[in-house]
């Protein structure tokens, strides 16, 4: 293990993984109490016209896939709020929209490769430098914004109307939550790939919603479990030499089956 | 009506208020005064825009004609939210699930507005402790708030209410589905509150028999205003002996 911790690509990723899936856990636990858990598996399917998009202008995907995502969580926000529509219908319409200029995008370029290949499963053993300081820099910024506005934020997942009455000011704080949510899935991408991000937000997040009697409790909980997650995964994804993505995202799993049945056993299981 | 134009205690004025829901008429005309240290309690029939009527007072709804003034502002310029309390009608239908001990709910109110009130970390949780002290959940402090019953949750949302020391507290049906022992106890919080902490109390209530003892000022609601003034003069008035002899108005004494 010693030796493995040598070889800079593996701690590259441990260090940008660990703070990721930090902001993937703390962010999930405000979504999922928002009823907004599939917003995270929206945005992915956006990410990936980002991608799509850089790959086609010779851009730094994630760059790009920032940009889109962030742009279209916005999009999302703006038409839950004035088209009245039904519950994810936004989500779903703009997740769609992103899909297909992913696809055209992709297709257009004649780049339908490895390079697309990378962001849709994740690699985070080829993280570079330069991504590894763009992702601790933004999933620091995360972390420390949800720190700064924490005790509102909670108030208005709570309880909205009294939040409003308080003086806090929900729509702003909406729009925050948005746009760190599309950054943080952007960033999760680079751990999980596209297609898994979604679960380094939910399931940490319904992990420690399970275990907790208190919110701090769920925070500290679901950023626990993420991080094992992602620091185990790497290294059973090392030595039995299967993806990364996936072995960290299994172990999300039974991390949360676990707990779902140790609950159970202890009776406090409510459902 | 009370001329309250010139009253120099006037701390809320509601003028010409008028509000419809997609060309439902809700509220027509509203005008009145709320005056500090009075204990008030807004009545009507379901439907007579008692709850609408308190959203406009907090600016949470846009009246579509008229305003309201808090403590000499316009709502929409209004900032100092610390001085208002507020528990919404379905403050204990909350999320069960949703992982907040009773400590973190009282802490929401008091730490979004800590730097508004110039408090210290220390000072902020001695002002939790007290708040729950106030209403008896003291020991409660640790428990999930879900795990509480309908009339603990009640009093800590109370206790989230009061920890910013509001000179004014609006409750919104604040008993419903709370038993009648709980709801003496509770009245006699916000009796305390009125009389000896000189706090001003606005309730809404479709059960005036509850509320009998307590409250001094009385505006009743029927889309229009009805009657607004002492509570005396309301239980020899018109509007009262309408109200209850055509059923909308329930009065229970205990």
């Amino acid at each position: 293990m010693n030796a493995l911790l040598h070889f800079g690509f593996l701690q590259r990723a441990l260090v940008a993984g660990i703070f990721i899936a930090v902001a993937c856990a703390v962010l999930g636990v405000f979504l999922i109490l928002r009823k907004d858990a599939m917003i995270g598996h929206g945005l992915s399917h956006v990410a990936f016209a980002g991608v799509a998009l850089g790959l086609f202008l010779s851009v730094l995907p994630l760059v790009t896939a920032l940009i889109v995502s962030v742009a279209a969580a916005l999009g999302i926000m703006r038409l839950k709020e004035k088209a009245g529509l039904y519950g994810d219908t936004a989500i779903a319409i703009v997740s769609s929209l992103g899909m297909a200029v992913g696809i055209l995008l992709a297709t257009l370029s004649g780049n339908f490769s490895v390079d697309l290949l990378v962001y849709l499963f994740g690699e985070i053993l080829a993280i570079s430098p330069l991504e590894v300081w763009l992702s601790l820099t933004l999933a620091l910024l995360i972390i420390a914004a949800v720190a700064l506005n924490y005790s509102k934020l909670m108030f208005m997942t709570f309880d909205r109307e009294s939040a409003r009455v308080s003086g806090i000011r929900v729509g702003r704080l909406d729009a925050l939550l948005t746009v760190l949510t599309a950054v943080t899935v952007v960033l999760g991408m680079k751990v999980v790939g596209i297609l898994l991000v979604a679960a380094l937000v939910v399931i940490p997040a319904a992990a420690g919603l399970q275990a907790a009697s208190s919110f701090r409790m769920a925070v500290v909980v679901s950023s626990v479990v993420s991080t094992v997650s992602v620091l185990l995964g790497l290294v059973v994804a090392l030595s039995l030499n299967i993806p990364a993505s996936a072995s960290i995202v299994i172990l999300c799993f039974f991390i949360f089956g676990g707990i779902f049945l140790i609950k159970r056993k202890r009776g406090l299981f409510a459902g | 009506m009370d001329s309250a134009a010139a009253d120099t205690r006037e701390l809320i004025a509601v003028r010409n208020v008028s509000f419809g829901y997609d060309g439902g008429r809700v509220l027509l005309d509203i005008s009145f005064s709320i005056r500090r240290g009075d204990f008030l309690a807004i009545i009507g029939p379901n439907g007579s825009g008692k709850t609408t009527l308190i959203k406009i007072i907090l600016g949470l709804l846009k009246p579509s004609q008229g305003e309201v003034i808090l403590m000499g502002e316009p709502v929409s310029r209004f900032r100092n939210w610390q001085k208002i309390g507020y528990i919404p009608q379905k403050a204990t239908n909350i999320d069960p699930f949703f992982p907040a001990s009773v400590r973190e709910v009282v802490a929401m109110a008091l730490l979004s507005n800590r730097r508004t009130l110039g408090l210290s970390k220390k000072q902020g949780e001695a002002a939790i402790d007290d708040a729950l002290r106030h209403v008896g959940m003291d020991a409660f402090k640790a428990s999930p708030v879900g795990s509480l019953s309908g009339g603990q949750q009640q009093r800590v949302f109370i206790a989230r209410a009061l920890v910013t020391s509001p000179e004014v507290l609006f409750l919104d049906e604040p008993t419903t589905g709370v038993d009648a022992e709980t709801q003496d106890r509770f009245y006699g919080l916000l009796d305390r509150l009125n009389k000896k902490e000189g706090m001003t109390i606005v309730l809404i209530t479709h059960d005036i028999g509850i509320v009998n003892k307590h409250i001094t000022r009385v505006a009743c609601l029927n889309q229009r205003l009805v009657y607004h003034g002492s509570h005396e003069n309301f239980c020899r008035s018109d509007a009262f002996k309408d109200m209850l002899s055509s059923g909308h108005l329930v009065s229970h004494e205990h």
